[in-house]
């Protein structure tokens, strides 16, 4: 299971999910896994202002990973920004065609053509590619724990707590 | 939990959830490609969006857009082990009246072929509420084309053009079987296990929709399924989820 994932997961007890305490779930005795996973900068731009920050940072320090910036990064510190004079360039090369491009780019996200920084490539590493194998989640509001085993969580309740 | 609804469940466990946990592997590898309304829908998510695959199965929908991110869920596990072979997306195991996520975070939610086999009409009309309950709220905005939706998909009781000769004004619920091939080598017969279905018949999918707040955006009937596409229109969504 996936760090991007955590963020969107909490008790699966309908009285626990309007309890702040019950998200995130806490992680304990996890083995995490690095499972590669195709590079996608595009996917990263679009996806980082729906990125929970603040529980990022809570999952990181409880899996005892080096900690986050405290505030989400802007899109553009996910792109080595160009040098001046490429930047002029690429201006007059894209021509009248350029209002075109930005209203394109606005719509379905596409086109980048600067190359991914290293603060991208940490994020994929740890959004998609460090994936929690074994452990426990569990509820900070009811204290209910969720097994996670070979890298799948379980969140089928028992009879007695539906 | 009332005596009713623990009775439906135990029903649900033995005909339907048991039988797919028999028939994983085999009906998997007979469910390779996502049908084309629900292609299509997956293919008009926006980049970067984060949307639920609720009975995700072995997770044939996942793939169909690289640039969207899917938690799917599955009631039976060993169908998730299968979905879990799709590195980019992610899977649980989950039921849809308990489903393990926080309210109101997601862009997106499809539930495909799930919501039938739910034994009472009271228990369908909960699970299509729960998957809404998942989407974000609606911008105060009008009508926009950024609002969350889900697509659900159901089997459908007019099926003249099927084999299995199912149509208006017959009956709803029905048990289906499934031939599960023996193996030659190991002289294993073939054996029947039969799932539990309600047959959706049309604009049923529809009130179920309504009944939870839920607007529908686009409905219609693909190859023996009825399907529609909603978004939430108002906070009784939220309203049917609180503590029983
Ligand atoms: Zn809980």
């Amino acid at each position: 299971m996936k760090i991007l994932t955590l963020t969107f997961l909490t008790c699966a007890r309908k009285s626990c999910k309007p309890e702040p305490t019950s998200y995130p779930l806490h992680p304990t005795s996890a083995e995490l896994e690095i499972i590669p996973v195709d590079f996608n900068p595009l996917f990263l731009r679009a996806l980082l202002p729906r990125l929970d920050w603040p529980t990022l940072r809570i999952l990181c320090e409880a899996f005892g990973l080096p900690g986050l910036q405290e505030e989400a990064p802007e899109e553009d510190a996910l792109f080595l920004q160009p040098e001046e004079g490429g930047a002029m360039e690429d201006v007059e090369v894209q021509g009248e065609k350029g209002k075109e491009v930005v209203e394109d780019v606005e719509k379905k996200g596409e086109e980048e053509t600067r190359e991914a920084s290293q603060l991208a490539k940490d994020l994929h590493h740890l959004l998609l590619e460090t994936t929690m194998q074994e452990g426990k989640l569990v509820c900070g509001c009811c204290g209910h724990e969720y097994a996670v085993k070979e890298g799948i969580a379980n969140f089928l309740l028992p009879a007695h707590l539906v | 939990m009332a005596d009713g609804a623990a009775k439906a469940e135990e029903y649900e466990s033995q005909h339907v959830h048991q039988v797919y946990e028999e028939i994983a592997h085999h009906f998997s590898a007979t469910r390779y490609k996502p049908w084309p309304i629900i292609a299509k829908y997956l293919q008009s998510i926006p980049s970067g969006s984060v949307g639920v695959d609720v009975g995700c199965g072995n997770g044939k929908n996942m793939t169909v857009n690289s640039n969207i991110f899917i938690i799917g869920s599955d009631r039976s596990e060993s169908l998730v082990k299968i979905a879990a072979d799709k590195k980019s997306h992610d899977t649980v195991v989950g039921d849809i009246l308990d489903l393990p996520h926080p309210l109101g975070q997601f862009d997106f939610a499809i539930c495909i072929a799930v919501v039938h086999h739910l034994s009472t009409r009271e228990r369908r009309v909960q699970a299509v509420g729960a998957v809404l309950s998942l989407l974000k709220q609606r911008n105060s905005t009008a009508k926009s084309d950024k609002d969350a939706t889900a697509l659900i998909y159901v089997w459908a009781l007019e099926q003249k053009n099927s084999r299995r000769g199912w149509d208006e004004g017959g009956e709803q619920d029905v048990m289906v079987p499934w031939v599960k091939k023996g193996s030659k080598t190991s002289e294993q017969p073939d054996k029947i296990v039969e799932r539990y279905y309600h047959l959706y018949r049309k604009g049923e999918l529809e009130e179920d929709i309504r009944e939870v707040g839920g607007e529908i955006v686009e409905s219609g009937y693909e190859k023996d399924n009825w399907w529609a596409i909603a978004r939430r229109c108002d906070q009784r969504v939220e309203n049917q989820l609180g503590p029983q």
